[in-house]
């Protein structure tokens, strides 16, 4: 076998793993944030999502508007506004060479504000959650997706 | 030769000494218990207020249970998101739970001044729809360190 053909040969390799991967994780698995300045400062109010769940313009349209966060001033000191955006665009839905399950419908130039916005999160909950489970003390408000999924902290949407 | 008997090295070891002083002195200042805060506010207080004597509880207590609404719709009061004893669990809009804000149930709560700054800033637009004064400030902070 020729230098090259070996060359392509592991390449072939290394991309069918990571599709098989891709497989194995199709469920609703995202990568649990470890930033302890994130989870410090955006966990204080509500829960820490996970910066795949919206594309980069999202995430600098809500880091650069933090004294109206949603009608609250959650603003913070510029140091703390440039980690935290610099961590959410780098694992934003766009941020790899192949886009995240969040981007469907979506282009590079959308900027949701809210993932309860994006065409995928309306999609997975329309048919399955009922309104009234809306309306439920306990559920609050959308943003609150540990009222139904209980491991979301650890990025696991799957169905509960 | 010892590494600190050359006049580099005494050099080195003042620098390391030095350092070390300034990094402790930061945390210290970044982590002023609550009687210091409450104290800091006094002094702002008293600068702009010659009659003031010193905090209240009890005016603490009134404003934290009071319901001004002149802030945001969804936040007429401190209740809102506390609920009406300090020593419950609270919940924010986004359906988070807070923390008692007693210190006796969240002794660390009020260590740290920046922080405590942040959230008077944010919470008193929230409720108030402005700043707060250092007494309701310090008010507040005495009554919930007797909490």
């Amino acid at each position: 076998m020729s230098d090259r053909s070996k060359v392509y040969l592991t390449a072939a390799t290394a991309a069918a793993m990571v599709l098989v991967s891709t497989v194995v994780q199709a469920d609703e698995r995202y990568r649990p944030v470890k930033d302890p300045v994130v989870i410090e400062e955006c966990g204080a109010c509500h829960m820490v999502f996970q910066p795949q769940m919206l594309p980069k313009k999202s995430w600098v349209k809500i880091m650069d508007t933090l004294n109206n966060h949603f009608g609250e001033d959650a603003s913070l000191d510029l140091k703390l506004v440039r980690h935290i955006k610099e961590y959410h665009v780098n694992n934003a839905a766009n941020s790899r060479w192949l886009n995240g399950k969040f981007m469907r419908g979506l282009s590079d130039d959308s900027a949701p504000l809210r993932i309860t916005e994006t065409p995928r999160w309306i999609r997975e909950h329309k048919r399955e959650v009922p309104q009234r489970a809306w309306s439920d003390p306990k559920v609050r408000s959308k943003a609150n997706c540990r009222a139904c999924h209980k491991r979301a902290n650890q990025g696991n949407y799957d169905d509960d | 030769m010892s590494t600190f008997s050359t006049i580099y090295g005494r050099l080195l070891l003042i620098a390391i000494l030095t350092t070390g002083q300034m990094v402790s002195l930061s945390g210290l200042v970044a982590a002023a218990p609550l009687q210091e805060n409450i104290a800091r506010y006094a002094a702002e207080e008293k600068a702009g207020n010659k009659g003031f004597i010193a905090f209240s509880a009890e005016r603490g207590r009134t404003l934290f249970l009071s319901r001004p609404a002149t802030g945001k719709p969804d936040t007429p009061s401190c209740t809102s998101c506390h609920t009406d004893t300090p020593l419950a669990v609270g919940l924010t809009r986004a359906g988070k739970e807070i923390a008692p804000m007693a210190l006796s149930m969240t002794p660390d709560r009020y260590g740290d001044d920046k922080k405590l700054e942040k959230w008077f800033r944010r919470n008193c637009k929230s409720v108030l729809g402005r700043v707060c004064t250092p007494l309701e400030k310090g008010d507040f902070l005495t009554f919930m360190s007797t909490q």
